[in-house]
């Protein structure tokens, strides 16, 4: 017979390491490049807003969540619902949780088809088959064929796509299956690294690309640095709300907070492990990659190839469609493109292991399933999720209808969720002692003002003003508002010159059924708990 | 770029570049918990008497 020893991470760096390797995505390369060089809200004024966001509400949630974590996981629960049982102590308690165990789970089934389209433009650009000429049309089609945007169903009939996204899918749950510290934690010690290598050999390709066109000087890297650094206006760019939103925004979901992937994380610490450095170290990792090396590799490159327009298509366009145009003009692009999607590839997988580890913590504790089982029934949900993202590919419909609904409103109200519990259930004095517990470095005494009355406030503003712009179409305009329905909306209600989606009514009915399951699921684990 | 950019990119990067290497740092050289015993591969029951 063996004794079952809890599962648990095997260093302090492992679980640091595997927090960044959360937090570290595709955003950190992409997106933040794209929202510091918008010509509207981009420059100086955004910089500016996004370090005051992550000094009073990135890094305080993030402490609020280690620190919570840590104590459900001593309290003897790891997953989001049995924490807030043990914190909240009340039959409704563990419902509160809910949202953290069904936005890690609805984002992987997106999350990691977007994965596997990085395996394959890694593989496609190493072997030399992405090298599609200079004619932008060809990229913008490769990508439309790759991810089946043309119609539903597409990928299933192409062989190679359809592939990656299967091995993508198995690599997962195979790791996963490992366990916490063979599993997650080895794949992040490798994984995050090897990433940050990468980042510094393209970082180095990139600033000594020089002018790559002679014949048009305006074209250079360093004009590329100033297109995305250069402050514009700060005094009219900070009194902007679109600014703010943006930016608070982005330090949210760049950092996986109230994403339910750190509470369960820190819920394998132990009593007198610290909590205030780890966190710190995660987010200084994020940071470090997303402004230090994602802020100076993309944008950049893209300008001195192709100009300002290039910048301008968002995270998809810029990834998949602007990006390996210019590999394909410069020498040994291929071999500079494969490391690029490598790294847009090691980034996702640390990220998409991060979101399901959630649901098996869950399942094990929830329903007492062990690990065979609570891998094989999560493979089952993420499966019928990820089916539907796969087959409803036309215009990427399925895919953004979960990334709105569970990626964006989901994400903001489980973290404001959490300061709120914080504070106001657990205590902000108890929870300031218990962030201390075994600490390796003091959290600056004025940062209990912050987590108590300026965190909260913030976050609500600009969760408001987050669902008034993007629920309600306001235009952020006090002077002149007007109020234009969004397409997340009109997709689902209609409206003129836009017809209702019935793959988003379809992707939205099969989410509230998904949360239906899930708070079945979580009253059986209560009564399982209730009867310890 | 302009200077001003210049002193943006500078101050950002230097910013999150020093907190990363600071936190490595006190992380790496840091007191170790007596507490923690690393990873402990489950055990035979029956060996526990031996130990």
């Amino acid at each position: 017979m063996t004794t079952k020893q809890p599962d648990g991470w095997s260093s302090k760096l492992g679980v640091i390491m595997a927090v960044a390797g959360s937090a570290v995505g595709l955003g950190n390369f992409l997106r933040f490049p794209g929202l510091v060089a918008d010509k509207e809200t981009g420059g100086g004024a955004f910089l500016i807003a996004y370090f005051i966001s992550l000094l009073i509400v990135g890094l305080p949630i993030c402490w609020v969540e280690w620190t919570l974590g840590r104590f459900g996981g001593n309290q003897g629960y790891n997953s989001s619902p049995g924490i807030f049982h043990a914190i909240i102590r009340k039959p409704w308690g563990k419902y509160v949780g809910l949202l953290g165990f069904i936005i890690p789970v609805g984002v992987y089934f997106y999350y990691v088809v977007i994965e596997s389209w990085c395996l394959g433009y890694a593989w496609n650009s190493f072997s030399g088959s992405l090298d599609l000429g200079k004619a932008p049309a060809a990229y913008a089609n490769a990508f439309a064929n790759f991810t089946g945007k043309q119609e539903n169903g597409a990928i299933l009939a192409l062989g190679a796509p359809f592939a990656f996204f299967l091995g993508v899918f198995i690599l997962n749950f195979v790791i996963i299956y490992r366990g916490l510290s063979k599993g997650i934690e080895f794949i992040c010690n490798w994984g995050m690294p090897l990433l940050i290598g990468i980042a510094l050999i393209l970082l180095v390709r990139v600033l000594t690309l020089g002018t790559p066109d002679p014949t048009k000087p305006e074209l250079s890297v360093w004009n590329g640095l100033g297109y995305m650094w250069n402050p514009h206006d700060i005094g009219q760019g900070l009194s902007n709300p679109a600014v703010w939103l943006k930016a608070a925004s982005q330090v949210f979901f760049t950092l996986s907070v109230g994403f339910g992937v750190i509470i369960t994380y820190a819920s394998y610490l132990k009593k007198n492990d610290d909590v205030v450095l780890s966190g710190l170290t995660a987010t200084a990792a994020n940071e470090f990659c997303e402004v230090g090396l994602g802020g100076l590799i993309t944008v950049p490159a893209a300008f001195a190839f192709l100009g300002a327009s290039a910048v301008a298509g968002g995270t998809f366009a810029l990834g998949f469609n602007v990006l390996p145009q210019i590999f394909a003009g410069m020498p040994y692009g291929h071999l500079f493109g494969g490391l690029f999607f490598s790294l847009l590839f090691i980034a996702a997988v640390t990220s998409s292991l991060s979101m399901l580890q959630p649901g098996i913590a869950f399942l094990e504790e929830g329903l007492g399933l062990d690990r065979r089982g609570s891998v094989t029934l999560l493979g089952l949900i993420t499966a019928v999720g990820c089916t539907l993202v796969v087959y409803f590919s036309e215009g990427l419909k399925a895919l953004s209808t979960v990334d709105f609904w569970i990626g964006d409103i989901g994400i903001f109200l489980q973290g404001t969720v959490l300061i709120f519990v914080f504070n106001f259930v657990f205590g902000t004095e108890r929870g300031w002692q218990e962030a201390h517990q075994g600490a390796d470095i003091r959290i600056p005494r004025f940062y209990k003002f912050i987590i108590r009355w300026v965190s909260p406030a913030f976050l609500s503003i600009v969760f408001l003003l987050f669902v008034l712009r993007n629920v309600a179409g306001w235009n952020l305009s006090f002077g002149n508002a007007t109020f234009t329905p969004t397409d997340p909306i009109l997709d689902l209600v209609g409206g003129p010159g836009h017809p209702a989606s019935g793959v988003a009514r379809l992707t939205v009915f099969f989410l509230l059924l998904f949360a239906s399951f899930s708070a079945l699921l979580i009253h059986r684990a209560g009564q399982r708990w209730n009867a310890r | 770029m302009t200077l001003a950019g210049f002193l943006f990119l500078l101050l950002s990067v230097g910013a999150v570049t020093t907190l990363f290497v600071w936190c490595l740092i006190k992380v790496l050289t840091g007191k170790k918990n007596p507490e923690h015993l690393a990873h402990v591969e489950p055990i035979e029951t029956k060996d526990l008497d031996r130990r």
